[in-house]
C-alpha cells in the first residue's frame, strides 16, 4: 500500500525570492524550497514548491535511513553524493531544454548554420562541464539554473566572439528568450522520481538505493497552501488562505526563536521591524513607505556599481579599517556617493561598510517607531545573510538599546513562508475540528 | 456626468444617493453659482480658511467665502491636482511645500476654476483666519501678490497648555473687533450687526446638536456610519459656507432621521460598493485623508469589513463633541473659543487623550495614523501620539503614509499592504494564540 503524509505548505512570494516550505503533521519542517521570483508568479510558486517537496523527500531519505541503523556521519555522506547526482540530473535537464528553445528561437530568427553550429558547440562544453559543477566540494555561485548556465554561457559567447567565430549579441538575445521559456517551464526542472532514478547510478550503496526507493513511492498529500509576500494576491489562492508577510515574518521567527519579541526582516524592496507577544502575535509594525531606500535592492544596486557577487559584499566589507560615513538613503544618490569616495581614494572595504551602517541606520529608524529593541531580536530576510549589515546592526543595536540577544538562523530566508505553512497548520486544525464537530 | 452615471460607465454597481447627499450637493451648487455670478450681482467674498472659520460672521455681512483648502481637495477628487501641482512647480514651488497650496496656486493659474466648472471670483478680502498653520500664512502672502485687495489676519493663540484662558480670549476678540469686522465693514458697506450675528449662531448650535448626534452613532454596533471617508461629507456644509443657515440646520436635520432609521435597521454605512456588510473591525483614524484616491483609499477599508468608527480629521473645522457648541449670548466670544478650539491647535497631550478616548468610547479595535508629510499642522508628533494612545488603551495602532492631493504619494499596494497587515493583526489578536 502507498504511504502517504499530509503535509502543509507556506508559500513566500517576495519581489526577489519566492520561498516555500512544507510541514508534516507534527508541524515539523519536512522541505524548503526557494527559486528566484519571475514575471510568471504561478510557475515561481510551483518551482519553489517543487524544490521544497524534493528537499522534503531527501529529508525523508535521511529518516529511513536512520530508521535502517546508518550512522549519522555516513548518512551525511550518502545523502550529499545522492543530492549531488540528483542536482545535475536537474541541471542537465535544464540544460537539454535550453539548448532546445536556443536552437527554436535561433531557426525561427531566420539566423544561418554558423549561429546553430556556435550554440551546438556552447551546449556540449556545458554539457560536458556538468559533471563538474556537481561534485563534492565545488562551489557555486548561485543555486538558481539562470545564474548558473547565464554567467558560463555568456563566458563561452565570449569566447566565440573573441576568437572570430560568432558575433557576441545575437547569441545574448537568443539566450535571453530561451532562459526565460525555461524558467517559466516546470517541466525543465523535471521531477523526483525521474531525477532519482537516473541518479541512482552514482547511489551506488544498496541501503540508499532501498530507501530512495521507498520514499519515491510516498505520496506527499497537500491538506492545504497558505500565501504571502508581495504577490501573495497574485497567488491562486482562496482570500483566507493569504495572510500579509507582517503575520508570517512574526510568527516564523517565533517558531524558530520562542523567545523572540522584535523581529527585523530587510527583504528585496521593504523592511519591516516587527514586534511580537510570547505567542508570536504582532503587536506592532513599521514598514518603509513612499520609498524602498535601504532595502535588500539597495545592495543589489551597489554591488552591480563594484562589478561584485551580492554575496562578496559583506565579506569585503568585513576587512574595513574605518567605516566611511554615506550620507545618503537614497539607492541612486549612494551609488554617485561611491563612486565620488571612490575617486577620493576612499578603500573599497571602507566604503562598503559604510554602506551597510547606512542601510541599517534606514531599519534602526524603523525599529525605534515599533517599539524599540527588545530582548530576543531576531534578524531575518536575505540581508541577515550578510555579515557585514549583522555586524553593523548589532552595533547599532548595542549603542541604542544595550546587550541583546540577537538570534539568525541559517534558514533565515525562509521566515516568511514558515509562518505562513504554521498558518496553514493551524488551517488544517481547524478544518478537522469543525468535520469532527459535524461528525459528531 | 453625474456619479451615478460615471459608475455605470465603469461597470460598477450604482450607489443611490440619499436625500441629504443631493440637498448637499445642491447647496454646494447654488453656493458657487453665486459665487460665479458675483462679479454682476455684486456680492462680495473672502477668501478665508476651514480651521476654526468665522462662516457666521462672514454671514451677518453678506460676504461669501471661498475656501481654498476646500477647492483643492476637490480638485484632488476630480483628477486635477496633477496637472495643478506640475504647473506651481513649473512657477518654482518646491516639492516639499504642502500639496494645497501648490495645487490652489496651479488652479488659480489655470483660470480659477472652482469645483463645479465655473469660475471663481477675485477675492475682495484675503481674511486669514488661523494662523496655527504657518503655511496658511505663506498661503495667504502668494495670494497676496495676486490679487490686490486687502488682507486681515486673525492671530489665534496656540493652546499650549491645553487650556482657553482669559486672556487668550481677550486677545482674540480685540482682533476681531479692531481688525476682521472693520475690514468687512469696509468691503462689504454694511455696519457690523450682532443681532444678525446672534440669529447665525443660534442655528449653528442646532446643527452643531445635529452633526454631533450623528457622529456619535457611530457608537452603535454596527455602526450605521464610516466617521472617517462618510463624515468628510457630513463635515462639507457645517465647516464651509453653511453654517449659521437655514440650509444647514436642515440638512443635518434630514441626514439625522436618515441614520435613525439605519440604525433602526441595524444597517451599517454605505461605502464605494453599497452597504459595508459584516463590521469586522471598528477603527479610529487620525490625520487627514488622500484625495487623490479617496475611493481606492475607501474601498481597502471596506473589502476588510473595517469601520472608521471616529476621526480627528472631522474635528479640523472645530471640535464639538468636548460640548462646544456656538453660544449667541457671548457672539465674539464664542466665535474665539470655536477658533481657538480646532483640532490642530490642541496641543498633543489633549490630542493623544481625545484619540484615547475615542478609542475608549467607541469600543474600537485600534487606531491607525495617515500621515501626510507635507502637513506638519497634522503630523508633528504623530508618532509620539501613536506610542502614548498605545500604551494608554492597549490597542494596537497602525501608521501609514500618503499626501494630500498629490497623486504621486499615494502608493496604493504598499498602503494597501500595510492595512491589510494591520487588520490581520487585529484579527489574530482577536483570536489569542490559534
Amino acid at each position: 500500500m502507498t504511504m502517504r503524509i499530509e503535509t502543509c505548505v507556506g508559500i513566500d512570494l517576495g519581489s526577489t525570492t519566492t520561498k516555500a516550505v512544507v510541514l508534516d503533521p507534527d508541524q515539523k519542517v519536512l522541505g524548503r524550497g526557494i527559486t528566484n521570483s519571475r514575471s510568471n508568479y504561478d510557475v515561481a510558486c510551483k518551482v519553489a514548491l517543487g524544490e521544497a517537496l524534493i528537499n522534503a523527500r531527501f529529508a525523508l531519505i535521511d529518516g529511513r535511513l536512520q530508521h535502517a541503523g546508518v550512522d549519522a556521519a555516513r548518512r551525511q555522506g550518502l545523502l550529499q553524493q545522492f543530492e549531488l547526482a540528483f542536482r545535475e540530473q536537474q541541471y542537465r535537464s535544464q540544460l537539454r531544454s535550453l539548448a532546445e528553445r536556443l536552437h527554436h528561437h535561433a531557426v525561427r530568427t531566420g539566423l544561418g548554420t554558423a549561429t546553430l553550429r556556435a550554440l551546438e558547440h556552447i551546449a556540449a562544453q556545458m554539457s560536458d562541464e556538468s559533471a563538474g559543477l556537481f561534485r563534492l566540494g565545488v562551489a557555486r555561485k548561485s543555486d538558481f539554473f539562470r545564474d548558473l548556465a547565464g554567467s558560463r554561457y555568456i563566458e563561452l559567447a565570449e569566447a566565440l566572439a573573441r576568437d572570430g567565430v560568432h558575433a557576441f549579441d545575437p547569441l545574448v538575445g537568443l539566450f535571453d528568450k530561451a532562459i526565460l521559456e525555461v524558467e517559466n517551464s516546470t517541466e525543465a526542472v523535471g521531477t523526483f522520481a525521474e531525477h532519482a532514478r537516473a541518479s541512482m547510478a552514482r547511489a551506488g550503496d544498496p541501503l540508499l538505493q532501498q530507501a530512495v526507493a521507498q520514499v519515491s513511492e510516498i505520496e506527499l498529500e497537500q491538506r492545504t497552501c497558505v500565501g504571502t509576500g508581495y504577490g501573495r494576491q497574485r497567488l491562486p489562492f482562496p482570500e483566507k488562505l493569504i495572510r500579509s508577510e507582517i503575520l508570517c515574518h512574526g510568527l516564523g521567527a517565533h517558531a524558530m526563536f520562542p523567545a523572540t519579541r522584535t523581529v527585523l526582516d530587510i527583504g528585496g524592496q521593504d523592511t519591516k521591524a516587527i514586534q511580537v507577544d510570547e505567542h508570536g502575535i504582532v503587536t506592532s509594525f513599521q514598514m518603509n513607505d513612499r520609498c524602498a531606500a535601504g532595502c535588500g535592492r539597495y545592495l543589489g544596486y551597489i554591488a552591480d556599481e563594484m562589478n561584485l557577487g551580492l554575496h562578496e559584499l559583506g565579506p569585503m566589507a568585513g576587512k574595513a579599517c574605518r567605516t566611511v560615513r554615506i550620507n545618503s538613503t537614497c539607492t541612486v544618490f549612494a551609488g554617485a556617493e561611491l563612486r565620488e569616495r571612490l575617486s577620493l581614494g576612499e578603500k573599497r572595504e571602507d566604503i562598503l561598510s559604510g554602506l551597510h551602517r547606512a542601510i541599517v541606520l534606514r531599519a534602526m529608524s524603523l525599529l525605534a517607531r515599533s517599539g524599540g529593541v527588545q530582548e530576543q531580536f531576531t534578524f531575518t530576510g536575505g540581508v541577515a545573510k550578510n555579515s557585514a549589515a549583522i555586524k553593523a546592526l548589532r552595533d547599532l543595536v548595542r549603542e541604542n538599546y544595550g546587550e541583546r540577544t540577537l538570534n539568525i538562523s541559517p534558514d533565515s530566508i525562509y521566515t516568511g513562508a514558515l509562518g505562513a505553512a504554521l498558518f496553514a497548520w493551524r488551517e488544517v486544525q481547524r478544518q478537522n475540528e469543525t468535520t469532527a464537530e459535524v461528525m459528531s | 456626468m453625474t456619479d451615478t452615471a460615471a459608475d455605470q460607465t465603469r461597470g460598477r454597481p450604482a450607489i443611490t444617493k440619499d436625500a441629504s447627499q443631493e440637498r448637499q450637493k445642491a447647496m454646494i451648487a447654488s453656493h458657487f453659482t453665486r459665487l460665479a455670478r458675483a462679479p454682476e450681482t455684486g456680492d462680495k467674498c473672502a477668501y478665508t480658511f476651514v480651521p476654526g472659520n468665522l462662516t457666521e460672521l462672514l454671514n451677518s455681512f453678506g460676504v461669501l467665502p471661498v475656501l481654498p483648502e476646500i477647492n483643492a481637495l476637490q480638485s484632488g477628487m476630480r483628477g486635477k491636482s496633477r496637472d495643478y501641482i506640475g504647473l506651481a512647480e513649473k512657477l518654482g514651488h518646491s516639492e516639499d511645500v504642502c500639496t494645497y497650496v501648490k495645487c490652489d496656486i496651479g488652479m488659480l493659474k489655470s483660470g480659477n476654476i472652482g469645483p463645479t466648472g465655473e469660475r471663481l471670483p477675485s477675492p475682495d478680502l484675503l481674511l486669514l483666519s488661523y494662523t496655527g498653520c504657518f503655511t496658511f500664512l505663506k498661503w495667504f502672502e502668494l495670494l497676496a501678490q495676486e490679487y490686490s485687495c486687502p488682507i486681515v489676519m486673525l492671530h489665534v493663540p496656540y493652546q499650549g497648555d491645553g487650556v482657553i484662558t482669559d486672556s487668550m480670549r481677550r486677545y482674540v476678540v480685540d482682533q476681531l473687533k479692531k481688525k476682521v469686522i472693520p475690514a468687512l465693514e469696509r468691503i462689504s458697506g454694511r455696519a457690523y450687526d450682532e443681532d444678525l450675528l446672534k440669529e447665525q449662531l443660534a442655528r449653528s448650535a442646532r446643527a452643531e446638536d445635529d452633526l454631533v448626534w450623528v457622529l456619535e452613532s457611530a457608537k452603535h454596533r454596527p455602526s450605521p456610519i464610516d466617521a472617517y471617508f462618510g463624515g468628510v461629507y457630513y463635515i462639507g456644509p457645517i465647516f464651509t459656507a453653511f453654517r449659521g443657515t437655514q440650509d444647514a440646520i436642515e440638512y443635518y436635520r434630514e441626514l439625522r432621521a436618515e441614520i435613525e432609521e439605519r440604525l433602526r435597521l441595524h444597517k451599517g454605512p454605505v461605502t464605494p460598493d453599497g452597504e459595508l456588510g459584516e463590521e469586522r473591525y471598528r477603527v479610529v483614524v487620525e490625520g487627514p485623508p488622500n484625495w487623490t484616491s479617496f475611493r481606492q483609499f475607501w474601498q481597502m477599508f471596506s473589502e476588510e469589513g473595517a469601520c472608521v468608527v471616529a476621526s480627528t480629521y472631522t474635528k479640523v473645522g472645530g471640535v464639538y463633541d468636548n460640548g462646544f457648541r456656538h453660544d449667541p449670548s457671548r457672539p465674539l466670544e464664542t466665535l474665539a473659543e470655536y477658533c481657538m478650539g480646532c483640532y490642530t491647535n490642541l496641543n498633543l497631550p489633549t490630542r493623544v487623550q481625545m484619540i484615547a478616548r475615542y478609542v475608549q468610547d467607541y469600543s474600537a479595535d485600534g487606531f491607525l495614523i495617515n500621515s501626510v508629510k507635507s502637513c506638519n499642522s497634522f503630523s508633528a508628533g504623530q508618532l509620539m501620539i501613536l506610542r502614548e494612545v498605545e500604551q494608554r488603551t492597549g490597542k494596537p495602532g497602525g501608521f501609514i503614509e500618503s499626501d494630500l492631493v498629490d497623486p504621486r504619494y499615494f502608493s496604493a499596494s504598499n498602503i494597501k499592504n500595510r492595512l491589510e497587515s494591520y487588520f490581520q493583526m487585529i484579527a489574530q489578536k482577536r483570536a489569542g494564540a490559534q
